[in-house]
């Protein structure tokens, strides 16, 4: 690619300090260099396999096989008492041009005591069709914090297929939470291990999806040390003939005592014709835990709807306001205000069937790492 | 002159006929009271007022300000003016009070041709209501009925009435499941907002209610027609002698 690319998001007061990806691409530009100051190191993965190598090492992470493929992907790491105050960005734009497909691999050592949060964005910019894998390894030491936004807005025609696992050790905090708001096929494969005691990982999802979508989503948490808290919370609303599959997987290990793992899958189906496969597959093999599952698939509450049309509200803004209803406690999971702020003005236009991707999302030339729009 | 003008009304539900020519005409500025046991018709009236789907209108007519309200959907009954104060009103988790009752003014004034209200007029109006049912303000903060107990959600009832000034407001056992300190904040919430303009209908079992809020006219619905008409005096009497006597 000629130009280096600098990404502008249109969401409104959201300072972060972008990772720029095009076409599933990153290529170090340079603009990080500055950021090596405050124990934030962002690298190519074939940077930080020359350079990083004991690090990688240490937490056994073996990328050879990754770099002879020739994949792509990003290296983030935080060092060791590290807080980072503006969230990281990573945008893959995505305009099919460079390619059709993209297959990235990607690093995050989160080291002791640091906290960040990360926004992961795929966007198409154009009605190409594009396939996009990923594989995101995060490694969570002890007493990190980390909270993980995955945005997937790309046009119907394409593809996103996610791959992504944490490790956490002792005391780690983790919040992930998952927007898939548009993309024809949509798979996300989320595997949390619990490598330390006292750890707490909270996984939500919401997707929105109409037309002929499809969005699986596949979460597995396992409870391989004691002590540890899980949370999942994912909720679709489905329209016309759209698609969804959700697995909940929960393993709790003989020795991991005083485990809690709670997990909730709830569906709206608004036509006859959109489907909801949900499964709650727990697997626990110790006494002293405290576990629970649940899935509902409804419809929108008529006695609601007749509640608030004897108010004057019409059908369309009833369902609306239901809908919302329905969304706002995953959405409340999130810290970032300027982000939520975004987000719920998404959701609602996605709703009303307004927004097909996030087409404010463009890209311009670099202009240095601190340029943060 | 006629507020609400109903003629020879005939409803069903699931081919079950409740309502057999139903007449009464209530007038701008009367408070009206609806007594009868119960399975006779009362709360299936108010909802064919509404405009409740689930029921089928066989026969007859229904006038509110002369217009036809049979041939209208609910939301544009409510923004004729009509006000359902339910038995049991519905839990939104997750929509606010205040977002709800915003949309609900905004809607009704779109479909009179009227602006969105204004932000200042919006709380005037606000914290005139929640003083009319001597609500708390965290009260409002919170999502439509969730949580509240069977007292706050009536109060909640009488506050959307006064943010959404009906001009006909059908209270559906309001005093059912206030205790004495609750029905009387109700029943002074409803006196506050009747005027020359405005009628109440009280759909309700007991006399109690009615020391409060005082009617112009009692009607009694038994086996789907209204079979007896009378001043407060009617209530007191049939608290006394019940309503087997009017069976003919």
């Amino acid at each position: 690619m000629a130009e280096k690319i600098n990404i502008h998001c249109a969401i409104p007061n959201l300072k972060t300090v972008k990772i720029n990806r095009y076409d599933g691409c990153f290529e170090n530009n340079g603009c990080y260099k500055a950021l090596v100051q405050g124990g934030i190191v962002i690298l190519s993965i074939k940077e930080a396999f020359e350079t990083y190598s004991s690090l990688l090492e240490q937490n056994a992470i073996a990328l050879q096989e990754s770099i002879n493929n020739g994949e792509d992907g990003v290296f983030i790491y935080i060092k060791d008492g590290i807080k980072v105050s503006s969230p990281l960005q990573m945008v893959n734009v995505i305009s099919g041009r460079e390619a059709q497909s993209s297959f990235s691999r990607n690093i995050v050592i989160m080291g002791k005591g640091s906290s960040a949060r990360l926004i992961c964005c795929d966007d198409t910019v154009n009605a190409n069709p594009f396939q996009t894998q990923s594989r995101i390894s995060v490694y969570m030491s002890s007493e990190s914090e980390l909270e993980y936004y995955k945005m997937e807005n790309i046009n119907n025609a394409s593809s996103i297929s996610t791959d992504t696992e944490f490790r956490m050790e002792d005391n780690a905090h983790l919040t992930t939470f998952w927007l898939s708001l548009n993309g024809g096929n949509i798979q996300n494969k989320l595997n949390v291990f619990f490598e330390g005691n006292h750890s707490e990982a909270s996984l939500n999802g919401l997707y929105l999806v109409d037309r002929e979508q499809k969005v699986d989503n596949s979460v597995s948490v396992y409870h391989n040390f004691p002590y540890c808290t899980s949370h999942q919370l994912y909720k679709g609303i489905l329209d016309d003939s759209a698609m969804a599959n959700f697995l909940g997987h929960i393993y709790v290990k003989e020795y991991a005592k005083e485990t809690i793992a709670m997990q909730s899958n709830n569906n709206i189906l608004l036509t006859d014709k959109a489907q909801v496969n949900t499964k709650p597959f727990l697997e626990i093999y110790n006494d002293d835990v405290k576990c629970s599952h649940g899935a509902t698939i409804g419809q929108l509450d008529e006695n609601a709807l007749y509640y608030m049309r004897q108010r004057g509200i019409t059908p369309r803004s009833a369902r609306m306001l239901l809908m919302y209803a329905f969304c706002y406690d995953v959405l409340s999971k999130s810290s970032i205000t300027e982000l939520n702020q975004a987000l719920q003005d998404m959701i609602k236009r996605r709703l009303n069937g307004e927004l097909s991707s996030c087409e404010e999302c463009v890209f311009s030339k670099c202009q240095g790492i601190n340029n943060q729009d | 002159m006629a507020l609400l003008e109903i003629k020879n009304l005939y409803a069903s539900i699931k081919g079950k006929e409740i309502l057999k020519g139903v007449n009464l005409t209530i007038n701008k500025g009367e408070v009206h009271a609806i007594m009868g046991p119960n399975g006779n018709g009362k709360s299936t009236l108010a909802s064919v007022i509404a405009g409740n789907e689930a029921f089928t209108v066989e026969k007859g007519e229904i006038l509110l300000n002369g217009k036809d309200l049979l041939s209208m959907p609910v939301e544009a009954r409510a923004a004729e003016g009509v006000f359902i104060g339910f038995q049991y009103p519905v839990e939104i988790p997750g929509v606010s009070i205040s977002n709800f009752i915003r949309t609900a003014v905004n809607e009704q004034r779109k479909y009179r041709g009227l602006d969105p209200i204004g932000a200042k007029e919006f709380i005037d109006r606000m914290n005139y209501a929640k003083q009319v049912v001597e609500l708390t303000s965290s009260l409002v903060n919170r999502s439509v009925n969730e949580g509240f107990s069977g007292g706050e959600k009536k109060k909640m009832e009488i506050f959307q009435m006064a943010m959404l000034r009906p001009t006909l407001s059908i209270l559906d056992e309001t005093d059912s499941g206030l205790d004495i300190d609750a029905l009387r904040i109700v029943a002074s919430g409803v006196n506050q907002l009747q005027n020359k303009e405005t009628s109440t209908v009280l759909i309700t079992h007991y006399q109690r209610l009615l020391d409060y809020i005082v009617p112009d006219f009692v009607h009694v619905l038994y086996e789907g027609k209204i079979v007896k008409t009378g001043d407060k005096n009617l209530a007191k009497e049939l608290e006394e002698k019940g309503y087997e006597w009017l069976r003919k």
